[in-house]
C-alpha cells in the first residue's frame, strides 16, 4: 500500500483537507480527489498549459507539481476567478472576443491572463503574445485570445 | 502519464535534507522546480524510489548579488533571477527558458544540475566560468562542502558532476569583465522549446572600442555546453572589421552536432555559426553602448569605427 499523507489546500478560499500518495499531481488531486474539474488536463508534460492554476497568485503548471509539495498554500482554479458579481473582467472579455471556441484550452488561458493582467494592466501586443506563449489553442488561432486580453484589460481598468 | 510511486521526503532545513540524501544515496533523487523531472517521471523516463523535496528549506531560497558575480540559491525560481537587475546575461538566458509560466515554479540550480545539453544555464555558467557549491553530510565530518567549476560540473548529457547524496546549493555566476557586453542568441522550432542551435558571447572592448576578450558557449552543438575562446582570432580589431567568417568557422570546427529529428548535423553546424557571429556583435554593441562619452560619439558599427 502507497503511503499516504494528509495534506491542506487552501482552493478557491476554502481550505480543504485530502489525503493522497506523493506522487499525486496537482492536477489530479483538484480533478479527482477535490472534484473541481474545471482544471484540465491536456499533455501532462507541461507543453499545452491547460492546467495553469494560481499558486500563492503565480500561474503555474498544476501537471508538474506535486500536491503534496504544495502543502497549505493557497490555490486559485478556474472555478474561483468568478466573483459574486458574476463572471470575472477576464472571463467576459475571452466571451465577448469569441477567445474560446472548444474551450478545452481556456480554463488555462483564464488563470494565466488574470495574473498577466494583475503584474501588467497595460500590456503591449508582444508582452501579450509572450505571456500567453506556454498556453496552446488549437481551435481559436490565438488572434481573438490576444483581441480578450486587451479588451480585459480595458475591462479591469474601467471597473477600478 | 502518471508518475511511477516513490517515497516523499519533505525535510524542513538543509541538514535534515542532507541527512535524507545521505540516506537513500543513488536510490534517491532531489526534487525542487520540478519543471524537467515532472515531467520525467509522467513520461516514466525516470523511476526513483525517493524524492527529496527541497521545496521547505528556506534557506535555499536566496539570491546574492554583489559586483563580483550572482550567487543563486537552489530555491531561487527562473522568474525571480530574471527579475534581478545587475546580471544581463542571466536574464537574456532566462527569457529563452521554456515559457513565463514554468519559469514561475523551475528553478536555475534545477536547470544547471539537470544539465540538458540543449538548456541555455549550463552554458551561461559555462561561459563565464562560474561553479556550483555541492554539499553532502558525512558520519565523521558532517556537512562537507565543494565547489565545482563549471567545467567540471558538466560530465555529459544529462549528467552532472553531482554525487548520490550530495545537493547541490548554490550556484556562482561571475560578473563579465568590466566594459563587457554579453547577448544570447538561439534558434527553437516554438517559441520557449528546446533551441536546435543557440550561442551566447561576452565580449570585452579596451578604450578605443576594440576587441580585446571575447568568448562564446554553445548549446546544442555537443554533449556540454561548448566553450571557444575567439578572442585571438579578432586580433584586437573593432567588430565592424573583424574576421567574422573566421571567428564562425572556428566556432564550428569545436563543436560536434549531432543529428536528431528535430535537425541533421550538418542544419546545427550552420546555425551554430551564423548564431556565434550574431551572438558577438550583439555584446560587441552592447559593450560600446556601456561608456556614455562613447556613446555620445555615435552609435558603434558605423563606417568610421571600423578603421
Amino acid at each position: 500500500m502507497e503511503r499516504e499523507r494528509e495534506i491542506t489546500l487552501v482552493v478557491n478560499g476554502a481550505a480543504r483537507r485530502v489525503r493522497v500518495p506523493g506522487r499525486r499531481l496537482l492536477s489530479d488531486c483538484l480533478r479527482h480527489d477535490l472534484g473541481l474539474t474545471g482544471t484540465h488536463v491536456g499533455c501532462e508534460h507541461g507543453v499545452c498549459g491547460c492546467c495553469t492554476v494560481l499558486l500563492d497568485g503565480e500561474p503555474v503548471r498544476s501537471c508538474l507539481t506535486f500536491a503534496v509539495t504544495v502543502d497549505g498554500s493557497e490555490i486559485t482554479t478556474v472555478e474561483g476567478l468568478a466573483g459574486a458579481e458574476g463572471m470575472s473582467a477576464v472571463q467576459r472579455a475571452f466571451a465577448e472576443c469569441h477567445g474560446l471556441q472548444c474551450g478545452f484550452c481556456t480554463p488555462g488561458f483564464l488563470c494565466t491572463v488574470t495574473a498577466l493582467l494583475r503584474d501588467n494592466p497595460a500590456p503591449t501586443d508582444e508582452e501579450v503574445v509572450d505571456g500567453i506563449s506556454g498556453n496552446l489553442c488549437r481551435c481559436t488561432g490565438y488572434q481573438n485570445i490576444v483581441k480578450a486580453v486587451h479588451r480585459a484589460a480595458e475591462l479591469i481598468a474601467e471597473e477600478t | 502519464m502518471k508518475p511511477p510511486p516513490f517515497e516523499h521526503h519533505a525535510p524542513r532545513d538543509l541538514g535534515e535534507a542532507l541527512d535524507v540524501l545521505a540516506e537513500v544515496g543513488p536510490r534517491g533523487k532531489v526534487l525542487a522546480g520540478g519543471q524537467s523531472l515532472i515531467p520525467m517521471l509522467n513520461m516514466r523516463l525516470a523511476a526513483p524510489e525517493h524524492l527529496v523535496d527541497i521545496n521547505r528549506v528556506e534557506s535555499l531560497a536566496t539570491l546574492d548579488l554583489t559586483p563580483e558575480g550572482v550567487t543563486v540559491g537552489a530555491l531561487a525560481r527562473h522568474a525571480q533571477v530574471e527579475r534581478l537587475a545587475g546580471h544581463p546575461l542571466l536574464r537574456q538566458a532566462l527569457r529563452l527558458v521554456a515559457h513565463p509560466v514554468i519559469r514561475n515554479r523551475g528553478t536555475v540550480v534545477g536547470s544547471l544540475v539537470h544539465a540538458d545539453p540543449a538548456a541555455e544555464l549550463p552554458a551561461v555558467l559555462a561561459l563565464l566560468g562560474g561553479s556550483v557549491r555541492l554539499s553532502r553530510l558525512d558520519a565523521a565530518q558532517g556537512v562537507v562542502s565543494r565547489e565545482v567549476t563549471a567545467a567540471d560540473f558538466f560530465v555529459g548529457p544529462m549528467e552532472s558532476a553531482v554525487q548520490p547524496g550530495e545537493l547541490a546549493v548554490s550556484a556562482y555566476f561571475p560578473a563579465p569583465p568590466e566594459q563587457s557586453g554579453t547577448a544570447f542568441r538561439e534558434v527553437a522550432r516554438r517559441h520557449g522549446d528546446y533551441a536546435l542551435a543557440g550561442v551566447c558571447a561576452v565580449v570585452t572592448l579596451d578604450d578605443d572600442l576594440r576587441i580585446t576578450a571575447a568568448r562564446v558557449a554553445c548549446v546544442s552543438v555537443g554533449p556540454v555546453p561548448v566553450v571557444v575562446d575567439v578572442g585571438g582570432l579578432c586580433e584586437r580589431r573593432p567588430a565592424s572589421s573583424v574576421d567574422w567568417a573566421g571567428v564562425a568557422r572556428a566556432v564550428r570546427e569545436e563543436t560536434e552536432p549531432d543529428d536528431d529529428i528535430h535537425a541533421s548535423a550538418a542544419y546545427r553546424l550552420h546555425l551554430v555559426g551564423v548564431l556565434a557571429e550574431q551572438a558577438l556583435k550583439d555584446a560587441a554593441r552592447e559593450a560600446a553602448l556601456k561608456d556614455p562619452a562613447r556613446e555620445a560619439a555615435g552609435p558603434w558599427g558605423s563606417s568610421s569605427a571600423g578603421t
